[in-house]
């Protein structure tokens, strides 16, 4: 019981534990729609350091150095896409967790499709078949080696 | 039953080596064996950024984006904490001696401990500017320390090294680079 009582807490402390975020209060802006937009493109930007975390996620100190750099240049008026083309001129398209459309990306986009379409395809290809071997028939070969089986059973059946 | 051909037999084989051929031509992209956290620069063939940093200490010099134009250099981002970049600092001293002309970016460094690390390990640059806040090194798309850049006579960036410049780094791509430039 005390150990049933003692998970449950850890579990309570778990769910409890709200994802504790890399910004840190200095960095938050005081104009409350400029950090929301500050958050929102920080959660699309790679963090090249450690680059499965967002800059908005990361404490590594790029992170924190590119987080001051997009609230810099939003309140020096940039839009977003300008924000966000500033960072690519210098780390690539790597640096967006969102992938631009494009040459190179529209395997990774189709992808999906793709794969949905060759599914219903095969789908449809099987269901086919499988009702043309149905409804075909029997060959004159087949006919006769029935006839032949059935003629069989009748005659162990006459014997009783 | 006859055995027809058919070409949906062999879809799945077709299928796995179309995605065998663009699995392995993605991977192409991650040069030259190393590894896949090594970035291509987003800079290859442009310009180097434009900039100008402050020495290390009051009075020196300094690191003007200018100073770069005119002939084949490499531009170094180097730290005193950062333990690699003491690994590379040979090679570094080695290449000043033999004429090529080498500027270092003194990435969010403490002025003394900075002038501590040339004082013991040499200095092989031409012009050190100091990045204290980090901004320059954000221009040039720097992630890891150290970086080494290959810049052409015209300012153009033609190539990147993160990490430590090891030995067959600089035979096999730095020095062959650096002579077919120069040309």
């Amino acid at each position: 019981m005390k150990r049933l009582v003692l998970l449950g807490f850890v579990i309570a402390a778990v769910i409890a534990a709200s994802p504790v975020k890399a910004v840190e209060p200095n960095e938050i802006l005081e104009d409350p729609k400029l950090e929301q937009r500050a958050r929102a493109l920080s959660k699309d930007l790679r963090c090249v350091v450690c680059q499965n975390q967002s800059i908005d996620d990361s404490n590594a100190s790029l992170a924190r150095d590119l987080r001051v750099v997009v609230r810099e240049r939003l309140q020096a008026g940039d839009t977003d896409k300008q924000i966000i083309d500033f960072v690519v001129a210098r780390y690539g398209e790597f640096v967006l967790l969102n992938p631009r459309v494009n040459a190179r990306t529209y395997l990774l986009w189709g992808g999906p499709a793709l794969v949905l379409i060759f599914g219903i395809l095969g789908l449809v290809f099987w269901f086919r078949r499988r009702g043309k071997i149905a409804n075909d028939g029997l060959s004159p070969e087949e006919e006769k080696r029935l006839a032949e089986l059935l003629g069989q059973t009748g005659t162990e059946g006459s014997d009783k | 039953m006859t055995a027809k051909f058919s070409l949906g037999y062999f879809l799945p084989a077709i299928l796995t080596i179309v995605l065998a051929w663009v699995f392995w031509s993605y991977l192409g992209e991650i040069k030259d064996g190393k590894s896949i956290q090594d970035l291509p620069s987003a800079l290859i063939d442009k310009p180097a950024p434009t900039f100008k940093l402050p020495g290390i200490s009051a009075g020196d010099k300094g690191f003007d984006s200018a100073d770069l134009k005119g002939r084949v250099a490499l531009v170094n981002v180097w730290a005193s904490w950062c333990p690699p970049c003491r690994v590379e600092h040979p090679l570094l001293m080695q290449m000043a001696r033999e004429g090529i002309p080498i500027f270092g970016i003194n990435y969010k460094d403490k002025p003394d401990a900075a002038m501590r690390f040339l004082t013991e390990l040499g200095n092989p640059y031409q012009a050190i500017g100091a990045d204290r806040s980090g901004r320059v090194a954000i221009d040039w798309g720097v992630y890891g320390y150290p970086e080494t850049y290959v810049i052409d006579a015209k300012g153009h960036i033609r190539y990147r090294h993160v990490g430590p410049i090891m030995p067959h780094d600089l035979a096999e791509k730095i020095r062959p680079l650096i002579k077919a430039l120069g040309k």
